[in-house]
């Protein structure tokens, strides 16, 4: 019994940790990819490791010929603008329709439950015409603006308030403080750890969002990092490997930090999802 | 008479409250509200309009044709090579994607095991990877001078490299492959939240009936996590039926080569967005992918015998 339990945490162990190696292979390829010079990587070098180390690609990707960092830059706007904007407006609703009574709030409820289930795929072509009938088309704004709310985030928020306690607001009311002033001097502070899972994963959404650029922009100064990295594809001149892995480690890079940071509300809002 | 009185007094303030109670309301929903019904209500129903109609962009003209757009739909061979692709795409990928999510997250709820936070940060990588990052990262690994190839020959697979991305026999493979690899982290997650909550009493009573290991997964831990496998199940479905960032870019947009990779999303957007002015049949299609995949996620619903909405 006891050899049999060593064996099975043996082949527990392997599996696991090829697992990992599956995983973790293709980007510690790009990554090594990112410091060899384009000969090197065509050349079919067998070795990981870089012969001659370089960082020519990183330089060519900052430096003046490439839109890169301007890039970088949209992205960075987009998802912070959006992610400030979905925080207050899901969670102003989410408040509203668990904490608040009025007429009505059952049937919009119903009606948010019944949007979260419809694809993506048929609203893309009326809002790119709605979005050109508005004059928005080609703008950072149209990446943010129908997405400045999420239906599933609205729900997030609601499930959170239905357990938030009431004599909170009710003490606030005492001191002669209003309704909005309490959401958002009292509220808002308090629902702290469900306002950062939803901005975790928010911003996540935003920066790696490619669909909404590749139809919405069409300037490519205005493109994002997303749509940026796709243009390495689109190269008559086949695709440059150095430059193009260089570019995908550094978009990635903001969202690990983030992940490092947030480690823990990036594992509840999943869970919250499993739970949906 | 005074009883009447005090008793009206509170009523009166409380309708006054509740006044202002839904103005406050309306006030926290307008903004969510105002989105919703221009990028939602308007939308789906510009989308139902245009897909009886026959929609010229250029001349900004609709004619309305009835149900021309979905009955076109049924005799067109680059749609039914679309539905083909993708059935196959998700018929490989959400079995597959399920099983090793569940094995990988089994194994690591394990208590023999350690190192749990490090195994999960390298196993989340994909999960906060963008689609372009990760298909740009796939395209590299797997192309001709590529490290895959490389490895392949050097173990004697093969001694010939296999040009993964322009055969057709083997781009919406690699795709397949892809997809599989980035959703498992996610998947695995769920199911890790839910094995935590198993309780432990279960595996110790099945122990002392002497239950092996595989006895446990098969007969504690499968049933026990039937309700997270029918979501996992339905939302492999959905994503796997909408794929459209991996092939598109796989493809540069076109679906190729040889329309290998051309999915229904993918398929959509090139009706609506391409140089052949068919927005109306695009919608068409976008609805009829919409009814497709509610169909096989009920399916899939009744197959696994659970209620994953719930």
């Amino acid at each position: 019994m006891r050899e049999k339990s060593k064996i099975l945490k043996v082949i527990l162990y392997i599996v696991l940790i090829l697992y990992a190696i599956i995983t973790f292979y293709p980007f510690l390829w790009a990554l090594a990819a990112s410091f060899k010079p384009l000969k090197e990587i065509v050349s079919g070098n067998p070795n990981i490791i870089p012969k001659h180390a370089t960082l020519a690609s990183y330089e060519y990707i900052f430096g003046a010929s490439s839109l890169f960092t301007r890039w970088f830059v949209n992205s960075v706007i987009v998802s912070t603008i959006g992610t400030v904007i979905n925080i207050f407006l899901n969670t102003m609703a989410g408040y509203a329709l668990a904490r608040l009574d009025f007429p009505g709030r059952q049937r919009i409820y119903y009606a948010f439950l019944a949007f979260m289930m419809v694809p993506a795929q048929i609203l893309l072509i009326p809002n790119f015409l709605i979005l050109s009938k508005m004059g928005l088309l080609d703008t950072l704004t149209s990446l943010i603006l129908p997405a400045a709310i999420n239906i599933g985030n609205i729900f997030m928020m609601r499930q959170f308030f239905l357990s938030f306690p009431k004599d909170i607001e009710e003490a606030a009311e005492v001191d002669g403080l209003g309704r909005f002033a309490t959401f958002f001097r009292i509220v808002m502070p308090l629902a702290r750890p469900s306002i950062a899972t939803q901005a975790v994963f928010t911003f996540m959404g935003f920066w790696n969002n490619f669909m909404a650029p590749m139809l919405y922009i069409s300037t490519p100064s205005k493109y994002t990092l997303t749509l940026g990295l796709q243009t390495f594809v689109s190269q008559q001149s086949g695709i440059r490997w150095d430059h193009s892995m260089a570019a995908s480690i550094i978009s990635i890079l903001p969202i690990i930090v983030l992940y490092i940071i947030f480690n823990g509300y990036f594992l509840q809002g999943i869970r919250m999802d499993g739970e949906k | 008479m005074a009883s009447n009185l005090e008793y009206r007094k509170p009523q009166k303030t409380g309708q006054k409250r509740r006044n202002r109670e839904t103005r406050q309301a309306y006030l926290f929903l307008t903004p969510a509200l105002i989105i919703i019904i221009i990028f939602f209500v308007a939308a789906i129903a510009f989308a139902l309009f245009m897909s009886f109609n026959k929609v010229n962009m250029f001349s900004q003209q609709f004619r309305f044709t009835g149900f021309k757009n979905y009955l076109n739909a049924f005799s067109d061979k680059v749609a039914l090579k679309a539905l083909s692709n993708t059935a196959l795409f998700s018929f490989v990928v959400v079995p597959l994607q399920t099983l090793i999510a569940l094995v990988i997250a089994y194994g690591l709820s394990s208590h023999a095991v350690k190192f749990k936070k490090t195994f999960r940060l390298i196993y989340f990588l994909p999960t906060l990877t963008s689609s372009a990052a990760l298909t740009l990262i796939f395209m590299f690994i797997f192309n001709v001078a590529g490290p895959l190839n490389n490895f392949f020959m050097s173990i004697g697979f093969y001694n010939k490299p296999i040009n993964f991305l322009q055969n057709p026999a083997y781009s919406l493979k690699v795709i397949m492959v892809m997809n599989i690899w980035s959703t498992v982290p996610t998947y695995m997650t769920i199911y890790l939240a839910s094995l935590v909550d198993l309780p432990e009493s279960f595996y110790e009573a099945a122990e002392m009936d002497g239950a092996t290991s595989w006895d446990k997964l098969r007969y504690i831990t499968v049933p026990y996590l039937r309700p997270i496998t029918t979501y996992v199940l339905l939302t492999g479905i959905i994503g796997t039926f909408q794929m459209f960032d991996q092939a598109f870019i796989f493809s540069n947009g076109s679906g190729g080569p040889n329309n290998s990779t051309l999915t229904l999303a993918l398929m959509i957007y090139n009706y609506a967005f391409g140089s052949l002015n068919t927005m109306g049949y695009a919608c068409a299609l976008a609805i009829l992918l919409t009814i497709i995949i509610f169909a096989v996620s009920r399916l899939a619903e009744k197959i696994n015998g659970g209620n994953g909405l719930q």
